[in-house]
């Protein structure tokens, strides 16, 4: 696949070590043509965002598998604001509450902390990159 | 007859000479003199010339080449830019340190005219401009190769960022005049380290330009050529000892501690790949060949800043003297201060350790414990040096010590600072010829000379 010149950073936030999917979406973005920047598991919400700066990223895709991402992401849209990414996407999905909840809810939520796009569990990455390319004027 | 290299180190005080013979690879003598940049360098280099005379059959001796490093007047100057302070303005500060240069400060994001002002007063040698992945951000380094177009003429500029704005910088360059090289990028992609090319340019810009500045031009006519910095000569010497030749494998991974009365120089030769399962990695890549200056930690001149670094309770864990300020104040005032009485030694060897710990503790990586769901998460930042199989000392202070052993040991990890990764047990070996950076030197043209010479010389305790 060629490149489609567009940069994503993605990574696992907070004190997760979920590696698996983290490869996962890795390589589905590379084979979809994207320039993926990784900064792995265990990443703080500055590791994505100085990674963005450098890469001069189109967005950033964070996962989260242990059900914290709502703490991890406190003042996420903020930092990346205050750093001179005003109109970077955020995106972000996996086990990301923990808990019986209902899923409106928990996406309002992360939408008013700034994420532009939401993933329930269990949503394919492939998805993800429909919503990615629209957002992103590819498609 | 025999055939000898003259290799010559212009040390910041003394003028250091090492002849060698390279047929049967045996030092035949050292000598030194106080290094003389104010007046000519030359009288120093001859004072020292006559002290090494006196010490060999001039008759017997041939000297075939003459090579040197330098750290006079002050030494390699440089300041570097990059963009984010973890990433690119890191990696080019770890790219100018692993050439020798003495890195005066480092600038993140856009520049503003105050900085200017102030790169400009400080009189620096060399401007290493980085900033964003290839493909990456273009913004800032753009910004700031106008800016430096704008006011700053007369420094050499390596230009080691972002490639795909190489063209633009050249039309912004050119336009301006600006004396620049290009190479490639010191960080390519995120946290990937890559600091050769950039230490080459340096070592060529340093042979080419700086000699001249530096009221070094008499020597570089006499002798064969200034090659590089002293301490790029240091690390040289340690890559070669460590990894070996092409024709003959090195001893393996260490670590060689310099204590100056300016600074204190660390210097790792090894990969620093965790040592223990289950360790996550963090961080930009580490160079294998990584140096590390203390600048506040030395037995003379920083002896003061010592004192403030580490504060009057460490020193007195290693020596009980009521007077421990007014002697770190004396010493920085009397950088040439000899040691008078047992007391007086005992005091060095104090500053000595607490250099040696501190410096150790700010080169070596570090463990960070994450208490996750999912049990104790161990983050590792920087080299893990818990096998390093060996620790070397050079540096006046160690190789005069009567028990220069002590003085490394306190280095090595400690129980009481469990996370800090520095060497659990490594073998002890002492530089007592203080032969390292001349080995450097010789490096270059005879390797395996070279490594033999430091295999025999560089003696475990």
């Amino acid at each position: 696949m060629n490149s489609n010149g567009k940069t994503v950073v993605i990574g696992v936030i907070g004190a997760d070590v979920h590696a698996v999917g983290n490869k996962i979406i890795e390589h589905v973005l590379t084979s979809e043509g994207f320039n993926v920047v990784n900064v792995g598991v265990m990443s703080s919400q500055e590791d994505f965002i100085n990674a963005a700066i450098e890469t001069n990223a189109d967005a950033i895709l964070v996962s989260s598998l242990y059900g914290h991402a709502e703490l991890d992401c406190q003042g996420f849209r903020e930092k990346c604001n205050e750093a001179g990414l005003t109109n970077i996407l955020l995106y972000i999905g996996g086990n990301i509450v923990v808990g019986k909840q209902d899923f409106a809810e928990v996406e309002e939520r992360f939408k008013k902390m700034g994420f532009n796009r939401v993933y329930a569990p269990g949503v394919r990455i492939e998805e993800g990159i429909k919503d990615l390319k629209k957002d992103l004027g590819l498609v | 007859m025999i055939d000898a290299y003259l290799l010559i180190d212009f040390g910041s005080t003394y003028t250091k000479l090492t002849l060698v013979d390279v047929v049967n690879e045996a030092i035949i003598a050292t000598a030194k003199a106080i290094t003389t940049v104010e007046t000519n360098i030359m009288d120093g280099f001859n004072k020292a010339y006559e002290n090494l005379c006196a010490k060999f059959d001039t008759k017997e001796v041939r000297i075939i080449k003459k090579l040197a490093c330098s750290s006079a007047a002050g030494g390699l100057k440089m300041i570097t830019i990059g963009l984010v302070p973890e990433l690119t303005v890191e990696a080019s500060k770890r790219a100018a340190l692993g050439a020798g240069a003495r890195v005066l400060k480092t600038y993140s994001f856009e520049l503003t005219n105050a900085e200017i002002q102030e790169i400009l007063n400080a009189k620096v040698d060399i401007i290493l401009l980085s900033g964003g992945t290839d493909g990456g951000n273009s913004k800032t380094i753009l910004h700031n190769a106008r800016k430096i177009a704008e006011h700053i003429k007369h420094i050499p500029i390596i230009v080691a960022g972002n490639k795909c704005c190489y063209d633009e910088i050249k039309e912004i360059f050119d336009e301006a005049s600006v004396n620049y090289v290009f190479t490639e990028n010191v960080m390519p992609r995120l946290n990937v380290l890559n600091v050769v090319p950039v230490r080459e340019k340096i070592r060529e810009i340093f042979m080419k330009n700086i000699i001249k500045s530096k009221g070094m031009d008499e020597a570089n006519n006499y002798i064969d050529g200034i090659l590089m910095p002293t301490p790029a000569a240091v690390l040289k010497a340690g890559e070669i000892l460590s990894q070996g030749t092409s024709k003959q494998n090195g001893i393996g991974d260490l670590i060689i501690v310099d204590i100056g009365g300016a600074t204190t120089d660390v210097h790792s030769l090894a990969d620093g790949h965790p040592t223990k399962a289950g360790i996550n990695l963090k961080g930009l890549q580490e160079p294998f060949a990584k140096r590390t200056v203390e600048g506040d930690l030395g037995m003379r001149y920083s002896a003061l800043a010592l004192y403030e670094a580490s504060g009057e309770k460490l020193i007195k864990e290693y020596i009980d003297v009521p007077d421990i300020e007014t002697r770190c104040a004396y010493l920085h005032d009397h950088i040439d201060y000899v040691p008078q009485d047992d007391t007086d030694v005992a005091f060095d060897e104090a500053l000595a350790k607490v250099a040696t710990r501190l410096a150790l503790n700010r080169h070596a990586g570090y463990l960070e414990i994450a208490y996750t769901p999912l049990g104790d998460i161990f983050n590792q930042y920087g080299k893990d040096l818990l096998e390093t199989k060996y620790l070397i000392g050079t540096g006046g202070v160690i190789v005069h010590s009567k028990h220069p052993e002590a003085i490394l040991k306190e280095g090595l990890y400690s129980p009481s600072e469990p996370t800090i990764l520095k060497p659990k047990d490594p073998i002890i070996k002492i530089d007592y010829e203080y032969i390292l950076s001349a080995m450097g030197l010789l490096a270059f043209d005879l390797p395996d000379c070279a490594l033999n010479i430091m295999k025999r010389y560089i003696v475990e305790i």
